[in-house]
């Protein structure tokens, strides 16, 4: 017996066992789409049709049962992988072949019709930018120790000062300025509470959530729905393409054709992936969030850094409300961070704090955003509201650790008092 | 830090106070009579009268007008007449309808932080409970009002705690954070609702509205018409004093209070931290619960998309201003409810939006968090020493 020869059981927790169930039970799924498609093809069309300029790409045409057959069997052969061997990155295999199943999905969504893959691809870039930005906030912040859950109230101060702003100065450039001064001083608040005065952080997030939605919509209500001129930033900022980049196909109009807050969101990722791993600060910032003890003994001002994260996290929140604002919407609506801020939140945990995985992490919100939209034109069958669950539900599972914990900061919510 | 227990009464209240006055700086900010005033004098003079007149408007709004209601006294006493007392004391009937969801969610929230639990998610929590409810309400036919009513408050009841005993076991079990974990159960109860009224429990006309709940679900009102009061409220405080002799006189409170004291400690103790922080969280789930179950069956008598409106956030302020305790909660929230119904008044008459509540709220909420601020403010010392308020 093969069981005999185990020196050691596989099968340790209930994680090993829900891995591969999982996987089963997706791959059952995917096989129940391809019911009633024989003969039918999915259209996935990659051209990029914005304002007027076309750039072309290939078009993709399957046939829709081979396909669902053939993801669906590659996700059960990796269940079966699972269950024989043991993987070290189990999150990322189980991340994949959700992915996987959701492409399963989009091809039985999309037989007998066409999709345009690449929109659906831009305007998950487009959404995921102040989920991102929020994500970016909560790393500085929470890396340094201080839980932020204020961000969506930063994001909502930020989208309301830059529409002021911007309409009273004609530019957008002082509208950003101007949110990202607004989240800093938001910001500067909970730095204040909850590194001076040792308040719990998530106490203070909450009021600063409570306090931005009352300035805003107060103000809004007060003085903004009488003088509308000062809501009315103009045109939402455009797209600034990248010579000639932007007209490579598929790659070209999701990341080289955006706004400049997205090529900024780009910029800031890499810059904060070299700031926190190979430069001084970016150590100190990890220390005072790890050990804060540990950091002030070896003479690091605790205080200081994490006043200067907390704010930092503060004007990166601003940008992202601004990106709301006069960069998407061109206009202010109270309340109309809508639990951005949250997500980021979230994002940030699935990236485990990393600039990098954030990002992506925020990506599958922005997709799931936009395939809300695009799913309901198809229409599927599946209620829009429903499908609108979708990047809940992914983030309780995945913050749910299916496979494995996200770790994160030791000292992340514990103020500092120095002895 | 220990304080006093004349200084935990007199903190809240100094914070409120502070609130109100921050609040009457920004006032004027609305008044289009001082922004077409000129010259510093003016100026004064218009944001004064603006102030006076908002906060007034608050108080009759909240309270009642003080001559109507003697009016209404004297004229009850001459003939018997009780419709002018029953209109004079409407407004304090509103505030104090207004104040029963916030007593259910404040309780909710804070027996989940007595248990360590940051509760967030009363909003969808009240959304799908209001959803079980109205179910109940209008989908079974032919009971008696003795049966019907409470069925229909244990269903919703159960509805919340089911949806908050998610996060909880998630917690419990991976140590997913419950703050993320409810704000996400919160947006997938928006949506189950609005699913739910766009299809399968939407009323036949097309409304995006549950059927109207039959009237042997109906929380019975506590006076005549106008007065919107119902018995949702005395139940609301009847649970508070159940919440305080389960949390402090069973042993399965104790359990609960250790457990947020000291999750180590508790584990080494033999308590069983998964089954106590599942329990806290569906306990602290059908008590926001209840609050969208009494607007559904007290005052509503059908669920509508947008009946809650930041119930969640509200609750967590109250929870806070109450020190977590029951009574506490439920001082905070008539406060609450009086600053909320005296608002509306503000708004129509004053012209001041009611958006002035949250920020009051928000300030309140810093202040009580951060008592060192009040206390530099008034100089008041560990000793209780209150010098002059400046």
């Amino acid at each position: 017996m093969a069981q005999a020869t185990l020196t050691q059981p596989r099968i340790r927790t209930w994680r090993d066992i829900a891995a591969p169930l999982f996987l089963f039970v997706e791959a059952i799924l995917v096989f129940f789409l391809a019911r009633g498609t024989a003969g039918l093809q999915s259209t996935f069309v990659l051209e990029s049709k914005r304002a007027g300029v076309t750039i072309p790409g290939p078009e993709l045409v399957l046939p829709t049962t081979l396909t669902i057959w053939v993801l669906g069997a590659l996700i059960a052969l990796v269940g079966i992988a699972l269950m024989v061997r043991e993987f070290k990155s189990i999150n990322l295999i189980i991340s994949l072949m959700v992915g996987v199943g959701i492409l399963a999905f989009l091809v039985w969504a999309t037989r007998d019709k066409s999709l345009n893959l690449t929109g659906m691809l831009v305007s998950s870039v487009v959404r995921a930018t102040p989920i991102g930005l929020a994500a970016l906030s909560g790393i500085y912040s929470e890396r340094s120790g201080v839980v932020n859950i204020g961000i969506e109230g930063m994001i909502l101060m930020g989208a309301f000062v830059s529409v002021v702003f911007a309409s009273i100065t004609d530019s957008m450039f002082i509208g950003v300025l101007a949110g990202m001064i607004a989240g800093t001083a938001m910001a500067s608040l909970h730095a204040v509470l909850s590194i001076k005065y040792r308040v719990n952080q998530i106490v203070s997030g909450t009021g600063i959530i409570i306090l931005a939605l009352g300035i805003s919509s107060y103000v809004h209500r007060a003085i903004l729905e009488k003088s509308t001129e000062l809501n009315s930033p103009g045109p939402a900022i455009a797209a600034l393409p990248i010579p000639l980049i932007w007209k490579i196909p598929v790659i070209g109009p999701i990341f080289f054709n955006q706004s400049p807050i997205i090529y900024t969101l780009f910029a800031l990722l890499i810059i904060t992936h070299i700031l926190m791993y190979y430069t001084r600060w970016g150590l100190r910032i990890r220390a005072v969030g790890e050990h804060p003890k540990a950091a002030d003994t070896l003479g690091i001002n605790v205080f200081r850094i994490r006043y200067i994260s907390v704010l930092l996290s503060g004007a990166i929140a601003g940008m992202g409300g601004a990106y709301m604002s006069i960069g998407a919407a061109g206009r202010f609506n109270e309340n109309m961070s809508a639990g951005k801020g949250f997500l980021g939140l979230a994002a940030m945990i699935f990236g485990n704090w990393n600039p990098g995985g954030a990002y992506l992490g925020a990506l599958i919100f922005g997709f799931f955003d936009s395939w809300q939209e695009k799913l309901s034109i198809l229409q599927v069958g599946v209620p829009p509201e429903i499908l609108g669950m979708a990047p809940y539900i992914a983030t309780m599972i995945v913050l749910a650790g299916f496979v494995g914990r996200a770790r994160m900061p030791a000292a992340d919510g514990t103020p500092y008092e120095k002895q | 830090m220990r304080e006093g227990k004349g200084e935990a009464i007199l903190l809240p209240i100094l914070s409120v106070f502070t609130a109100l006055v921050v609040g009457a700086f920004i006032i004027p900010f609305s008044d289009p009579n001082v922004l077409a005033a000129k010259g510093f004098m003016e100026t004064l003079s218009a944001s004064w009268a603006a102030v006076r007149n908002a906060y007034s408007a608050m108080f009759t709004g909240a309270f009642g007008d003080p001559k109507m209601i003697s009016a209404a006294f004297q004229a009850w006493q001459a003939t018997g007449e009780t419709k002018g007392l029953l209109n004079a004391f409407r407004p304090v009937s509103e505030s104090l309808t207004i104040a029963t969801p916030y007593i259910y969610a404040g309780l909710g929230v804070a027996l989940g932080f007595r248990g360590g639990l940051f509760n967030i998610g009363a909003e969808g929590q009240l959304f799908v409970a209001g959803l079980a409810a109205a179910f109940v309400g209008y989908s079974i036919t032919g009971l008696p009002f003795l049966i019907h009513l409470p069925l229909a408050l244990v269903s919703g009841a159960l509805m919340g705690a089911l949806w908050a005993s998610v996060p909880g076991f998630l917690k419990a079990r991976t140590g997913a954070h419950e703050v993320i974990n409810t704000i996400m159960m919160n947006y997938i109860a928006f949506r189950l609702t609005d699913y739910l009224l766009s299809g399968p429990m939407q009323r036949p006309d097309g409304l995006p509205i549950t059927p109207n709940v039959l009237p042997t679900s109906y929380l019975p009102l506590l006076f005549a018409e106008p007065m919107r009061v119902h018995w949702g409220f005395i139940i609301a405080l009847a649970l508070a004093g159940v919440v305080y002799w389960f949390l402090w006189k069973t042993p399965l409170g104790l359990e609960i209070r250790m457990v947020g004291a000291n999750p180590n400690a508790s584990r080494y103790a033999g308590i069983r931290i998964t089954v106590i922080t599942v329990l806290t969280m569906a306990l602290s789930g059908a008590l926001t619960g209840m609050a969208g179950v009494g607007q559904v069956l007290g005052v509503d008598h059908k669920l509508v998309r947008a009946f809650s409106s930041g119930y969640g956030f509200d609750a967590i302020s109250l929870a806070l201003l109450g020190n977590s305790h029951p009574f506490g909660v439920v001082l905070a929230a008539l406060l609450f409810g009086f600053l909320r119904g005296g608002a509306a008044r503000m708004q129509s008459v004053a012209g001041t939006p009611v958006e002035l509540i949250r920020i009051i709220q928000g300030l309140v909420i810093v202040f009580v968090a951060a008592p060192e601020i009040i206390r530099t403010l008034y100089r008041i010392g560990s000793s209780r020493k209150q010098k002059s308020a400046s």
